[in-house]
């Protein structure tokens, strides 16, 4: 493992000698150009976001731009629609995130034992995530679940089952699974990461003293897997919140799947209607950095530590 | 001990055809006949022929295939361009307070791109950059900026900072200790860098489905507009789908050992 040598105050280091000015400048030079690019790229959007959010403007009607205060949000958290889309945006999120984690972790403890074949298992699992997601979305929805020639009726079709219509019965559960089955590798490998990042002496220590294997897992390699568990839960969310592809594609937002992102790109694409549109990303950014606050206190905690060892 | 060995791989096994299987049913269906593909029960022993393929490349692919791939390919230049200079002043000669820097790179990455997508689009529209791929360049670049500076930074900072010095003692400037000293070592990190981030713009849809049309259109927007223009052909959509994994599919197992540190933003080695 790297080793990260960090120039924080250590007692036996002179305290930092003030730069000069032209050191200072000469050491961010090479800095700049990303920074700016980063700057004006990723946050002036938002803030016109936000302006545009307390407007009243659809493009369809220039005439009518024009304040509109806090209308748009009324509007966001009255509109069942929207306020439908909020829930379903929780409900994905948290649902594919737990399963694909819980899954993850499973696949990631078989793979660390050793085991004929494990490289080409290994490679296996990490497919699903490396199919582009809308041509995966297309798959699940076409080859599939499709009711009359889909694979998965096929299979039930073998068995003598019954032949349900997948996507209309259960929407969002379609949805999830096609997402669970992306994300469960992402999962797997984080953890894998964490399980061989793990200090091998205290599990024999505990297995010598007669510790039984769940005992190992439950005291031992879930206390270190824990911050490995939520870089996962956290980075999933911040990727699954943002899902556009999935839902676009398997169900177009239908049958009660739409979420925030697909809401608002409805509302700004089809119904032109601006203000709404920028108060629905105002919330979703208001949510994401309340994900992203704890994300980032993981990774600063991994940082640390990589800094220690 | 061998009987446990033998059990974990059992489980092992299955789990991995139980997830394989779609993949595996994309490449087989995409090779059957029309006929073939639409059967239930499922025709496993059916013929196998490239029509799927050749219907594909038959129907316009080639343009929204270029198209992606020189979105894809110019952001990662420019992407490495603007991250391996940040990364040197964030590793190998760090600025004053780095680390609030690098978790700024990070937070931009965890707001959501769809709360941004109104104005980028006012701004294409204003400036006459919709339906141009160097606007969506531009944009996956801002995308993929922070995942390469973190990840960069994690590589630059294994060059030993002995060899740099004796540079800098030797007269070498920035671009040239740059090029010269510190490119060869950091060489398989760049490259890893390279894949994940050709990676994240190829599967990009959101921005390319509201910014682009008819001339830039990318190969994912063509892949869901295919279905809807050509009817349900299932063997020439398996096809398609398989064809424009097949980058990714490359990409991803070439940097596989390097692919959790990418997309934990380098959090996990």
């Amino acid at each position: 493992m790297a080793v990260l040598t960090r120039e924080r105050p250590t007692t036996d280091r002179p305290p930092p000698v003030p730069r000069k000015a032209t050191d200072r400048w000469a050491r961010r030079a090479p800095l700049l150009p990303a920074l700016l690019f980063l700057i004006i790229i990723t946050q002036l959007p938002f803030i016109a976001t936000l302006v545009i959010s307390f407007m009243k403007w659809n493009s369809l009607d220039p005439g009518g731009r024009g304040f509109a205060g806090f209308d748009n949000y009324v509007n966001v958290f009255t509109d069942p629609d929207l306020r439908s889309s909020v829930v379903n945006t929780v409900v994905l999120t948290a649902s594919v995130v737990l399963i694909s984690l819980v899954l993850g972790l499973g696949l990631a403890l078989v793979l660390d034992k050793k085991f004929r074949g494990r490289g080409l298992v290994r490679t296996m699992l990490i497919a699903p995530f490396l199919v582009v997601p809308v041509a995966a979305a297309l798959i699940w929805k076409h080859a599939l679940y499709n009711p009359e020639y889909g694979l998965l009726n096929g299979i039930l079709n073998w068995l003598g089952g019954p032949q349900p219509d997948w996507i209309s019965s259960m929407p969002m559960t379609a949805v999830v699974a096609s997402l669970v089955w992306q994300w469960t590798p992402f999962m797997m490998l984080i953890l894998l990461a964490g399980l061989q990042s793990r200090p091998v002496e205290p599990v024999e220590a505990a297995r010598i003293d007669g510790a039984s294997p769940f005992q190992i897992f439950r005291y031992l390699t879930f206390p270190h897997l824990r911050q490995y568990l939520e870089l996962g839960g956290l980075l999933g969310s911040i990727y699954i919140v943002q899902n556009f592809d999935a839902v676009f594609t398997i169900t177009s937002g239908g049958l009660g799947t739409a979420n925030l992102p697909y809401m608002i790109y409805q509302t700004f694409y089809q119904a032109h209607e601006y203000g709404e549109a920028s108060a629905a990303g105002v919330i979703v950014v208001a949510g994401s950095i309340i994900i992203a606050t704890f994300a980032l206190r993981v990774v600063s905690s991994l940082f640390r530590d990589e800094a220690k060892s | 001990m061998i009987k446990q060995s033998r059990v974990w791989g059992m489980i092992g096994w299955v789990a991995a055809v139980f997830f394989f299987l779609p993949v595996a049913w994309m490449v087989l269906t995409s090779l059957h006949s029309e006929a073939d593909a639409a059967t239930n029960p499922p025709s496993l022993a059916a013929g196998l022929t490239f029509d799927g393929y050749t219907e594909f490349f038959n129907s316009d692919a080639w343009p929204p295939l270029i198209n992606s791939f020189s979105a894809s390919i110019g952001s990662t230049i420019i992407v490495l361009l603007l991250a391996i200079p940040a990364a040197y002043a964030l590793s190998i000669k760090k600025v004053d307070k780095w680390t609030d820097v690098l978790f700024f790179f990070l937070s931009t990455k965890m707001m959501p791109v769809v709360a941004a997508l109104l104005p980028i689009y006012l701004v294409a529209q204003y400036t006459g950059l919709l339906d141009n791929i160097s606007f969506l360049m531009v944009l996956y670049t801002s995308m993929n900026l922070p995942i390469a500076v973190w990840l960069m930074r994690s590589f630059l900072s294994e060059v030993p900072k002995e060899i740099l010095e004796a540079a800098s003692i030797d007269g070498a400037g920035l671009i040239t200790i740059l090029r010269r000293v510190v490119a060869p070592i950091a060489m398989p990190g760049i490259a890893a860098t390279a894949l994940i981030c050709f990676i994240f713009s190829w599967n990009e849809l959101l921005f390319a489905r509201v910014l682009t049309g008819v001339v830039a259109t990318t190969a994912p927007v063509y892949l869901t507009g295919f279905v809807t223009s050509q009817g349900l052909f299932l063997a020439k959509v398996c096809a398609a789908a398989t064809v424009v994994s097949l980058p990714v599919l490359i990409a991803g197992f070439a940097a596989q050992d390097k692919l959790v540190q990418g997309l934990s933003l380098g959090a996990v080695k």
